[in-house]
């Protein structure tokens, strides 16, 4: 890869989280002027920095960390169908959400956070045969995990009450609400020394997405990859899950887009999933504040609504220039 | 700077095996179905780190080898790459340079690597092509372009020429012997015994896990060796096998 090819997507990239993330705040159901915020006149200061700017925040690391995982999975599976979702921990997180929501607990996010922990080391722990890790047990194992704590989440609900029924498929729908600065903080915190320590070996992922014994025999070593892979996508899934819930399709659309915008390199898929797919999820999420306002769309339909549409478009477009 | 084997053995496939490799040029390894042929390949690849026996590399056993230092003597070429992502051609020529990766960009000593890897297997004309449009004898040559880009001293290959039609089957043994003859050792499974007499300087057979057979290809291919292992009746004449059941 030459230096051009790099610099020009990451970019692009940038310029757009930077204009999503200057306009998005702006955009909702009562106008607001950024001069009035700035100026601590009310109520446009309280609305702009309470209510918007912390959620279009929390949109930016939750949809740059969900594509990013979406990249990573992808690339270690061998599977272009693969999500964040797949290997199980997110449904580990929902697990630990549902739970606390039928035991009336308040702090919903740090059970689910358990939840999703918990999932990581069962998973690892059955996967990992002798010494080494494949990427096959570790899908089976993780469609495995799914498919018990989806059936741990029905067991549940059916014993719910009706208003933690409701609840329950609030949390299982994802959104995004305004949080605190200080969890943003600390989210920032793991989220992007996870994603530098990932896109760092962006040139070992490219191996590893063609095959592990192509990786293997050209020095790369497959099973400390993999896990290393496996626990930080984890990382990154669990954190956004426990605070959003699960949101669909932001890991699989956008991952898909870039590689047919910029190609299969790593080196450029990976950052550039990280920026656009923040991008994306803020978009998305300002459309479902602003479309039915004051009534929200949840923004996993949002982002399936408004993704799928673009992906065909772009997948045909792509498919006419190869002459296929 | 060869490969000597004592016997080594795995939990499947390879019974107990012991031969020592030339420094230079094609050595074929023939034999049936289950014989061990892809097993001994991915020992030698150190793939399969928990063999048996002793198989050592330039007096050193390979699973001890670090895998960098490893993957700058010996290039592994496997029975057909099959791609989900869309890495153009020069960018699966590229991936050979891992071994020698020093930073995030490649360096002109990469690029050059593979200018170089890409000439010997006349792959230039279509380098930036998505690699999964390409046909099979496009893909396997970018393979084997990928592999000398790793600028080996050792290239093991598995049944190269599986999904290749006659022409492009015989111009891959063609690069292959030449790389032979050019000072490289070049280890390639086959099941065509024609393309071995033809072209190796050396065939190997394996029969159930063991050798039957190590020496020239006019010494090891008789009717009798291919009568026992392969169970067909075989006629050499005029440096042709013939067989029929």
């Amino acid at each position: 890869m030459k230096s051009s090819g790099f610099f020009g997507p990451i970019a692009g990239s940038l310029g757009l989280l930077i204009l999503v993330t200057v306009i998005a705040p702006l955009i909702g159901s009562t106008h607001i002027e950024l001069r009035r915020a700035f100026a601590h006149v009310s109520p446009d200061f309280e609305i702009f920095f309470y209510a918007r700017l912390p959620r279009v925040v929390l949109a930016l690391i939750a949809g740059g960390a969900l594509s990013m995982t979406g990249v990573l999975f992808q690339c270690m599976l061998r599977d272009p169908l693969a999500e964040p979702y797949t290997l199980g921990v997110s449904s580990g997180a929902s697990v630990g959400a549902v739970l606390g929501i039928c035991f009336g607990m308040r702090a919903i996010g740090v059970v689910s956070l358990a939840g999703a922990a918990l999932v990581l080391l069962i998973v690892l722990g059955v996967a990992v045969e002798g010494r080494r890790l494949s990427s096959f047990t570790l899908m089976l194992t993780g469609v495995t995990m799914n498919s018990m704590a989806f059936a741990i989440i029905m067991f549940l609900h059916n014993l719910a009450g009706f208003s933690q029924s409701f609840a329950i498929s609030r949390w299982l729908m994802g959104g995004l609400d305004a949080v605190e600065y200080s969890t943003l903080g600390w989210l920032a915190a793991v989220v992007v020394p996870v994603c530098v320590a990932v896109t760092v070996r962006a040139r070992e992922w490219n191996l590893l997405s063609v095959g592990e014994d192509w990786a293997e025999s050209r020095g790369v070593s497959v099973t400390t990859l993999t896990t290393f892979g496996y626990i930080a996508g984890s990382i990154l899934t669990g954190l956004v899950t426990a605070l959003t819930g699960p949101i669909a399709f932001v890991g699989l659309i956008v991952p898909h887009a870039l590689r047919l915008r910029f190609g299969a390199d790593h080196r450029v898929l990976m950052p550039c999933s990280l920026l656009v797919g923040g991008a994306f999820l803020a978009m998305c999420d300002t459309l479902s504040r602003t479309v039915m306002a004051p009534t929200e769309i949840p923004v996993g339909v949002l982002t399936a609504l408004a993704g799928g549409p673009f992906f065909f478009w772009l997948l045909r477009s792509r498919r006419s220039s190869l002459g296929l | 700077m060869t490969f000597e084997l004592k016997s080594v053995g795995f939990a499947f496939g390879l019974t107990e095996a012991s031969f020592e490799t030339p420094e230079a040029g094609l050595v074929a390894v023939a034999g049936p179905n289950g014989a061990g042929k892809s097993t001994l390949l991915g020992i030698m690849a150190g793939l399969r780190p928990a063999y048996t026996g002793s198989c050592l590399y330039d007096g050193v056993e390979v699973r001890k080898w670090s895998r960098r230092e490893f993957a700058r003597r010996v290039a592994f070429l496997p029975q057909m790459l099959r791609l989900e992502f869309p890495f153009t051609a020069e960018q699966v020529a590229l991936m050979g340079r891992t071994p020698y990766a020093g930073g995030w960009f490649e360096s002109p000593e990469d690029h050059a690597a593979v200018e170089r890897a890409m000439g010997i297997t006349d792959t230039v004309a279509f380098r930036s092509r998505d690699f999964r449009s390409l046909s099979g004898g496009e893909r396997q040559r970018v393979v084997l372009a990928s592999a000398l880009a790793q600028e080996p001293r050792v290239l093991l290959l598995d049944e190269p020429t599986t999904f290749l039609d006659l022409k492009h089957q015989l111009s891959m043994y063609r690069i292959l012997a030449e790389l032979g003859r050019g000072g490289m050792l070049v280890v390639s499974v086959t099941h065509d015994l024609n393309l071995a007499l033809q072209f190796a300087d050396r065939v190997l057979v394996l029969n159930e896990g063991r050798v039957a057979g190590d020496g020239t290809p006019r010494e090891v291919l008789n009717p009798e060796l291919i009568g026992r292992v392969f169970g067909v009746r075989a006629d050499v004449s005029a440096g042709w096998v013939h067989y029929e059941i």
